[in-house]
């Protein structure tokens, strides 16, 4: 008990600084999400500033004009300039680059006369170059925003004008602060509102944030308390109330303020009164809402951020390498100097010299700067430039992947960072979330135990099962061919007439495709089949239909039966009624289904139940759970309720017998074909749930297998159906939604049956623990209650170690008294206006205590297809993977069995401590462990462990002092699984090891909680999948499943890093070879920053002539295969350990740079020294040879050659040539004094030209090539082995990785140790057997 | 954030089944093409440089530059080439006194000859080349001052010229014409040569002094300006000649298409060296039939108006004789270079053939085929 007592604790603990991850969310908050992680936003208090908000064409007009004058208009401005601006504004952002300074620099240095070494327009070309081509892509892009910008602008909305007393079309962005709008169904909310009417009843209305958020499920918004009971009539001309409210501010899911009447009545405005600007109004025939945010004061408008901008690993050390460059430029220009000072002070005014009485010192000096000026081409600024066109391209190509495309969600990747793609080919550690990344997401209610008995719901698990492979195929099937689903719930209005749903509210008339040929988006809110239908347990069901059966009464003397029935029937009122699921009907009239007029029938006890269930409930229902029927002691025959279920003449049966009907015999689904038909004519008319999370989902469907159907919702009321009841109107009192501190969520209803107010509470199994006592008052209840305690939390204990997730079900009867006391605090801190989150917290707590335990459920989340082989690629890529999760050790533990990061050979180290103390001593003992059980020599040395640690232990071990400890510790294990970590500790610890290891880390998370690991690491990846858009809005890529990291690290990571590396090195290789030639000519030409080259080819060479193939082979270059790198990850390490660019491979490079710029200037030199050749005919073969050497240098650094190289290189060649000829011939005074007129002709007809050509090319690229080959052949890199197995056939090569992976992976299995230690408060130990296995997987 | 959502659907390509204005398009798969380019899968040459794969390329560049070398290199010494220092530093020169006594202004030209012999014959027609050392004639300064727009025969330039020909842009008020430190540094040696018979008679040998620029330069940049007018004097009338000249640009020579800008001497010393020591083509000898030898055997005077001073930065002037092949003048270098080249590629082709008899076989049996 005392274990579990800390165990609970901790759990409280770590749950006080979770949030929401997505099991339930707060009914009308948008997403708590936002308020995730680390960057909580600063808590905005009322009394801050305020807005005050009055009717535009109220009362008040003369007064509306004074307050509102500093109020923003709607139209809205996303571009960052205007047409006048542009040029000014983006220059000057463009020279906040160091690189653009730079040239502007030289650019003005060439104007000082005394340094000036060009033309003065020549050495701006390089500079005019890139600041065009960034400014135009910069005006494309602000030209889309202003279209953009314009198109939502001129949207169009019904707003209220005085003149013509009504309300007329106006365009959004006339929209003002105090406007009243009316948005008719499906129609996109102009700005900020406050909802003053709804045509609903109860003033309810439902919005869709998928264009905030990507949320599709509805969420409910609430007309202004008061408002809709007054049957408020909407004349704004009338409306004098006046509202206060927050100033704007950027958070989605708080609004505070009030609205004071004319009486001086003020009314709390809460969030669920607020439409914000964006989202969509469903499912609502009409509202009415008075501005209160307009334009870019709106909560979505202030929630739009900017890129981030992240820094990849490999630009940090091409930074140095710049660094490096301007060292040597540096050195370069001081040789010169000094040089040109020596040269000059031994000369005594020659006949060359133009006479000026500069000192020797002095003109050092100058020449220094001019070289500067010559040389400038060594800082390799294209490369900035070309870096960025390479990753556009390589994005390119990774969105454009085929195997990345989901049929399902019509989705494929996305690359929302366009600067890190080479950070995913060296990835060392990836951090993984569990729920929605390596699972489904999928919520299936799996299991449950009802006051302490269990029900395994064998039938249920073998249906999974079964669903599993029919699911994925069903997944491999083209979108066409799949039936979409429609999505009902939001077109039932009346105004809309047709099912599409994806469209309604398009401005734009004739964009509308054919909706029913797309397939489905992604939607949180619908379930899929597997969801839907549950396999009632056998025993379950018998036990519950003793309510409708006839032998009921017999049970009246059997206390415990009828308490455990009462038990069966309040744990599934509970699931049926505890959540905010919203219930549609597609084909009714009305989305929300109105209360049908069902009697309210008090009933004060469980005999009176009774007594009304023989009263009415067999001759109608008796059949109600045909299911059960073979069991049941009613002896209903299977065969004749099937043939009632399904003969078309008799009376449309309630719809959740077909839900019934099907899950009778799922195997023989397939064979009924046309029962089946008939069955889905019925599921159209049945009730659609719509969950926030899907969880909710799961439980309700649960519910509903059972016969416990919930009907319908409204604000007040809910209608359920009970097996041998039938409808039933249960009252709702209230609503406590979840947190995610509580952990938990509650509601207030009266019970349908006994009228007793009654509390049903759902949450984390630790707090309901915490919070469940005896029921007072009755005698024999508090052992049995104990009893159940202790039988749930061992089911509890079991469901976790099979992987499901637990949620506990508890209920609490209040006293009228004591309702109505609770109501009274309630009610005030509902309608207070300061602090009211803070009461209504408090309220919530105060109500949920002395919970008696109903019962727990577990549910399953089934892996996603082919998460194994993706960890298994992924470990064997180097990887090293760690999972951080909020859910039960044991749940973790067995997903990471199931997913193979741990083996059957592993050893487990556990981590649970409760002091800062224990867990040094702690840590320091598992290290000893692996330290002792160190394998021999030959085996790998971290095989084998694996450390699981919970959030409490976790929380010490990344604190001042253990981080190094634990962070050694980690380094001796394979795979870390950090359980029950709270969304900054996953941060936390993303950033420990980023920082502290220096390893390049990857984050992938689905949900809300991940938002902050995923920002934190060097890559973040986003799941899009069933928990909205937080985690892909901010991530740097996103993916539908998490098998598609597999390719994206292991083929195009390893891709993009070794072009991207290939490239820089390359740029760095050009620029040094070029300019070295130049720097050569310095010392036969006096140190005086003469040029051999024609300036504009000077110029040009490095911008036009041979800037297109490093452009090219940065994009397309391929290495290796994409087949041989999936099925041989071990070449990942390649990219992980910056093979392609160490800082050694830089300085080779530059020596090599050296030797071919030696090469190309010095046997020109030799070949025409003392001949008559002058300047620029020098420059001639010294200019060519550098063309083909650095065209052939990218040849043979390059791994591929396919016709578009060959083309661009080819075209590069030709392009000199062209140009130099061209230029030759026509310019015969411009460019002086290079005037190349003739140069050119005359030398490329001469055979000495060529001749000194072939011998600079050749000498140069010689020692290239032989280091290459006699490496590649004696001691070939693994690249090299994995490119050279691309050449051979299929079934050869595939044989050869075997051979490959055979002489690898030679370590045996690892002896199986349970590590247990003294200090440990709650160590388990798992061993992965195949039994849980064979559940999960 | 609504704009900034629906950007980010239209970039991503991503379909949320929101229906905004950017989301209600025409839907349509976003499957990606299925092609080639698309996936990268381009049919593509994969050159893995490994010693066998190279090894016949070795060969095969030693094969064709051993002989390329060959012939470079008879070519080169089947080229006659005979220099003659005159720049008279030290006593016994013939030229010492002229070197001396020095000042570009001298009236009276100094002068002097050198005596040489031929030992063999220079057969085809032979190119006479006055030849400078030490003469940075590509200074970043000098280089740049002239002005090709009134070389070209640009009316505005001659009476205009450009900043660059400062400080030889103007003289007593007038512009100079041809401006700039190229011009005004021009050669003004004159050689004459001689051949001595056995019999001591001296023999004027006869030195062609057209055709020695390029043909683009003579007819193309270098213009005079005034077009066809042949009264040069008027034209140039208005400038100054350059500081160092002893006569101004029109009185180069007396024959008119040689004289002024198109004077070939001229435009021989405006195409600037691009190295320090250089050779510049004088004259031609032109070879006066096929039975007797341009230069016999012999011994020949060459005769110097020692006009230009080089001791003042350790300069030296020679005067070269040379026949010319295809490759130009002499130079053995190339011959040379292209011989070793080829051996050193055949000696490591022979080296790579060891290497993957002996490594590639074993690779073989491992994981690389070859």
């Amino acid at each position: 008990m005392e274990r579990l007592r800390q165990a609970q604790l901790q759990w409280q603990q770590l749950l006080s600084s979770e949030s929401g991850r997505g099991w339930y969310m707060p009914p009308v908050a948008i997403p708590p999400k936002s308020a995730s992680g680390s960057t909580d936003p600063p808590v905005h208090k009322i009394p801050g500033k305020r807005r005050t908000v009055i009717a535009r064409h109220g009362p008040y007009q003369s007064e509306y004009h004074g307050i509102s004058k500093g109020y923003q208009g709607n139209s809205i401005r996303t571009t960052k300039y205007t047409l006048i601006s542009f040029i000014p504004i983006n220059l000057f952002e463009q020279f906040h680059r160091a690189a653009n300074l730079y040239f502007l620099f030289l650019v003005v240095l060439n104007w000082v006369p005394v340094v000036e070494a060009f033309q003065k327009e020549i050495t701006m070309i390089p500079l005019v170059v890139v600041l065009t081509v960034i400014a135009f892509k910069d005006a494309l892009e602000d030209y889309r925003r202003y279209r953009f910008d314009k198109k939502i602008n001129n949207l169009v909305a019904k707003v209220y004008s005085g003149k013509q007393q009504g309300y007329v079309d106006q365009r959004w962005k006339d929209v003002r602060v105090g406007d009243f709008v009316r948005l008719s169904c499906n129609e996109i909310i102009p700005a900020d509102m406050v909802l003053l009417y709804s045509s609903e009843p109860d003033g309810m209305c439902h919005i869709e944030t998928a264009n905030l958020d990507g949320e599709t499920n509805l969420k409910q918004r609430q007309v202004v308390r008061g408002l809709a009971d007054q049957g408020f009539e909407m004349t704004p001309e009338k409306f004098t109330s006046r509202i206060e409210c927050e100033s704007p501010n950027n958070d989605l899911s708080r609004f505070r303020g009030f609205m004071e009447h004319s009486n001086k009545m003020r009314v709390g405005l809460h969030n669920e009164n607020l439409l914000l600007r964006s989202c969509t109004i469903r499912n609502t025939e009409e509202v009415v809402g008075i501005v209160v945010y307009a334009g870019h004061e709106t909560k979505s408008m202030k929630n739009n951020g900017g890129l981030r901008y992240k820094r990849s690993k490999l630009e940090r050390r091409l930074n140095v390498d710049v660094l490096w460059s301007v060292v040597l430029l540096f050195v370069m220009c001081l040789t010169a100097a000094i040089g040109h000072g020596l040269w000059l002070s031994g000369l005594k005014d020659p006949p060359f010299m133009i006479p000026d009485d500069t000192s020797p010192v002095l003109a050092g000096f100058y020449m220094f700067w001019t070289m500067i000026i010559v040389l400038q081409v060594l800082i390799p600024i294209s490369l900035y430039v070309s870096i960025e066109i390479v990753k556009l391209g390589q994005i390119y190509f990774i969105q454009n992947d085929a195997d990345f495309y989901n049929e399902w969600l019509d989705s494929t990747v996305q690359c929302r960072a366009l600067n890190i793609t080479e950070d995913l080919g060296q990835i060392q550690h990836l951090f993984s979330d569990k729920t929605g990344t390596l699972t489904e997401n999928k919520m299936v209610f799996r299991r449950c135990t009802i006051a302490g008995v269990e029900y395994p719901h064998e039938d249920n698990a073998r249906r999974l099962e079964l669903y599993e492979e029919q699911d994925w195929d069903d997944e491999a099937l083209p979108a066409s061919l799949r039936k979409p689903r429609p999505r009902m719930q939001s077109l039932s209005c009346n105004s809309a007439t047709s099912m599409n749903s994806h469209t309604p509210c398009d401005p734009e008339p004739g964009h509308q495709g054919d909706p029913q040929d797309t397939p489905s988006p992604r939607h949180a809110a619908f379930s899929s089949r597997m969801e839907k239908e549950v396999l009632p347990d056998p025993l379950l069901l018998l036990k519950l239909n003793t309510l409708s059966s006839p032998e009921l009464p017999l049970l009246d003397g059997g206390g415990d039966a009828s308490l455990e029935i009462t038990y069966i029937v309040d744990f599934f009122l509970a699931l049926a009624v505890c959540n905010t699921v919203v219930v549609s009907v597609p084909q009714q009239k009305q989305h929300t289904l109105q209360i049908p007029d069902v009697p309210r029938t008090p009933l004060k006890s469980l005999e009176d139940l009774k007594l009304l269930f023989q009263r009415f409930g067999i001759p109608r229902f008796t059949s109600i759970s045909p299911s059960g029927a073979e069991t049941s002691p009613g002896g209903n025959n299977p065969t004749r309720f099937a043939q009632r279920i399904f003969s078309r003449t008799s009376a449309v049966p309630p719809p959740s017998m077909w839900m019934d009907a099907r899950g009778e015999e799922p195997q023989a689904a397939g064979s009924r074909a046309e029962q089946a038909g008939g069955g889905a004519e019925w599921v159209e008319v049945g009730p659609v749930y719509e969950a926030e999370s899907p969880d909710e989902a799961a439980l309700v469907h649960a519910a509903r297998a059972y016969g416990c159907t919930l009907r319908a919702r409204t604000s007040g009321q809910l209608v359920t159906e009970l097996p041998g009841i039938g409808r039933l109107p249960v009252p709702l009192l209230h609503v406590l939604p979840f947190d995610s501190t509580r952990k938990r969520m509650s509601v207030v209803v009266r019970h349908p049956l006994t009228g007793e107010v009654v509390v049903y509470t759902k949450g984390a199994d630790s707090v309901i623990m915490d919070l469940v006592a005896p029921p007072k008052g009755d005698a024999q209840t508090p052992e049995k209650h104990r009893d159940i305690r202790g039988e749930t939390q061992r089911f509890l204990d079991e469901y976790a170690r099979e992987g499901l997730r637990t949620l506990c079900i508890a209920k609490k009867v209040l006293e009228e008294e004591e309702y109505e006391t609770w109501l009274k605090h309630h009610v005030f801190a509902e309608t207070s206006i300061e602090n009211r989150e803070e009461l209504l917290m408090e309220s919530a707590q105060k109500l949920e205590t002395g919970l008696t335990l109903l019962g727990a459920t577990g549910i399953m989340d089934r892996l996603q297809e082919d998460v194994p082989e993706t960890i298994e690629a992924l470990q064997q890529a180097g990887i090293r993977v760690w999972i951080l999760t909020g859910d039960k050790q044991e749940t973790a533990v067995n997903i990471a069995c199931a997913c193979r990061l741990l083996r059957h050979s592993d050893r487990l180290l556990t981590a649970n401590c409760s002091s800062k103390e224990a867990c040094e001593v702690l840590l320091a003992d598992l290290r000893a462990v692996i330290h002792s059980s160190r394998p021999g020599p030959g085996l790998e040395e971290k095989a084998g462990f694996t450390l699981v640690i919970d959030g409490q232990t976790l929380d010490w071990a990344v604190q001042d002092g253990l981080e190094e400890a634990f962070l050694e510790l980690t380094q001796q294990c394979r795979a870390v699984i950090c359980c029950r970590s709270t969304p900054l500790q996953k941060s936390q610890v993303v950033r420990l090891v980023r920082d502290r290891l220096g390893v390049t880390t990857l984050a992938i998370g689905d949900g809300a909680n991940d938002v902050s690991m995923i920002q934190v690491a060097d890559v973040g990846v986003g799941i899009s999948g069933q928990e909205g858009m937080q985690a892909v809005m901010s991530s740097d890529f996103a993916v539908s499943r998490f098998k598609h990291l597999r390719k994206l690290l292991l083929v195009h990571g390893h891709w993009c890093y070794t072009r991207l590396a290939n490239m820089t090195l390359y740029f760095f290789y050009k620029n040094v070879a070029y300019v070295n030639l130049l720097f050569w000519y310095q010392f036969y030409c006096g140190f005086s920053g003469a040029t051999m080259t024609n300036y504009w080819v000077l110029i040009f060479f490095n911008l036009l002539f041979t800037s297109a193939p490093p452009i090219i082979y940065g994009i397309l270059d391929k290495d290796v295969s994409a087949d041989t790198l999936l099925q041989l990850p071990e070449l990942y390490q390649a990219g992980q350990n910056s093979q392609a660019y160490l800082p050694s491979m830089f300085w080779f490079t530059m020596l090599d740079a050296l030797y071919q710029s030696l090469i190309c200037f010095f046997i020109p030199y030799l070949a025409y020294a003392g001949s008559d050749i002058s300047v620029f005919s020098f420059g001639t073969p010294i200019n060519t040879s550098a063309l083909f050497i650095i065209l052939l240098h990218q040849v043979i650094e390059g791994h591929t050659m396919t016709w578009l190289h060959g083309v661009v290189l080819l075209g590069s060649a030709l392009f000199y040539f062209a140009f130099t000829l061209v230029f030759s011939v026509i310019c015969v005074t411009c460019n002086s004094p290079a005037n190349p007129l003739g140069i050119e002709t005359r030398y490329m007809s001469d055979p000495v030209f060529y001749c000194v050509c072939a011998l600079t090319t050749l000498l140069a690229l010689l020692p290239r090539v032989l280091y290459r080959c006699v490496r590649n052949s004696l001691c070939p890199s693994d690249i090299v082995r994995g490119s050279l197995l691309d050449k051979l056939g299929l079934d050869e090569r595939h044989a050869r990785i075997q051979n490959w992976r055979d002489g690898r992976t030679h370590a045996g299995p690892l002896l199986t140790t349970t590590v247990t230690d003294p200090t440990l408060t709650g160590g388990h130990f798992t061993v992965c057997s195949a039994n849980t296995r064979s559940v999960l997987s | 954030m609504m704009a900034s959502s629906y950007n980010a659907k239209e970039e991503d390509g991503h379909h949320s089944g929101a229906s905004g204005p950017g989301g209600g398009t025409a839907v349509k798969s976003k499957k990606p093409d299925n092609t080639a380019f698309k996936q990268q899968r381009l049919p593509a040459w994969q050159p893995i440089l490994t010693a066998g794969t190279v090894l016949p390329a070795f060969f095969v560049i030693g094969l064709i530059f051993i002989p390329i070398g060959i012939g470079l290199f008879v070519t080169s010494n089947n080229i006659k080439e005979y220099e003659i220092d005159y720049t008279g530093i030290e006593m016994s020169s013939p030229c010492f006194n002229c070197s001396q006594n020095f000042s570009w202004n001298s009236t009276t030209p100094c002068k002097c000859s050198v005596s040489f012999s031929l030992d063999q014959p220079f057969e085809s027609n032979v190119f006479m080349y006055y030849g400078l050392s030490n003469f940075y004639q590509n200074h970043r300064r000098y280089v740049k001052s002239r002005d090709d727009s009134q070389l070209n025969g640009d009316k505005a330039s001659l009476t205009n010229p450009s900043k660059e020909c400062e400080p030889y842009r103007t003289s007593d008020k007038k512009f100079i014409a041809p401006c700039g430190a190229i011009a005004n540094s021009l050669f003004n040696d004159t050689l004459d040569l001689f051949f001595i018979d056995p019999n001591g008679t001296r023999t004027r040998i006869e030195l062609v002094k057209k055709g020695i620029a390029w043909w683009t330069d003579k007819h193309v940049k270098f213009r005079n300006p005034g077009g066809n007018n042949l009264n040069l004097t008027a034209v140039f009338i208005d400038t100054a000649k350059p500081v160092n000249w002893r006569k101004p640009v029109y009185e180069l020579d007396t024959d008119q298409e040689n004289n002024g800008f198109i004077n070939e001497d001229f435009i021989v010393w405006m195409r600037t060296a691009a190295l320090p020591t250089f050779r510049k083509l004088y004259r031609i000898i032109q070879r006066k039939n096929s039975m007797t030898p341009t230069l016999p055997r012999g011994n020949y005077t060459l005769d110097i108006t020692y006009n230009y001073p080089v001791r003042s930065f350790e300069g030296r002037k020679r005067m070269i004789l040379s026949t010319i092949s295809w490759m130009g003048g002499k130079n053995p270098f190339l011959g040379i270079a292209y011989i070793t080249v080829g051996s050193v590629c055949f000696f490591l082709g022979v080296v790579l053939l060891i290497i993957h008899h002996k490594y590639g076989n074993r690779n073989n049996s491992a994981d690389i085929p070859n």
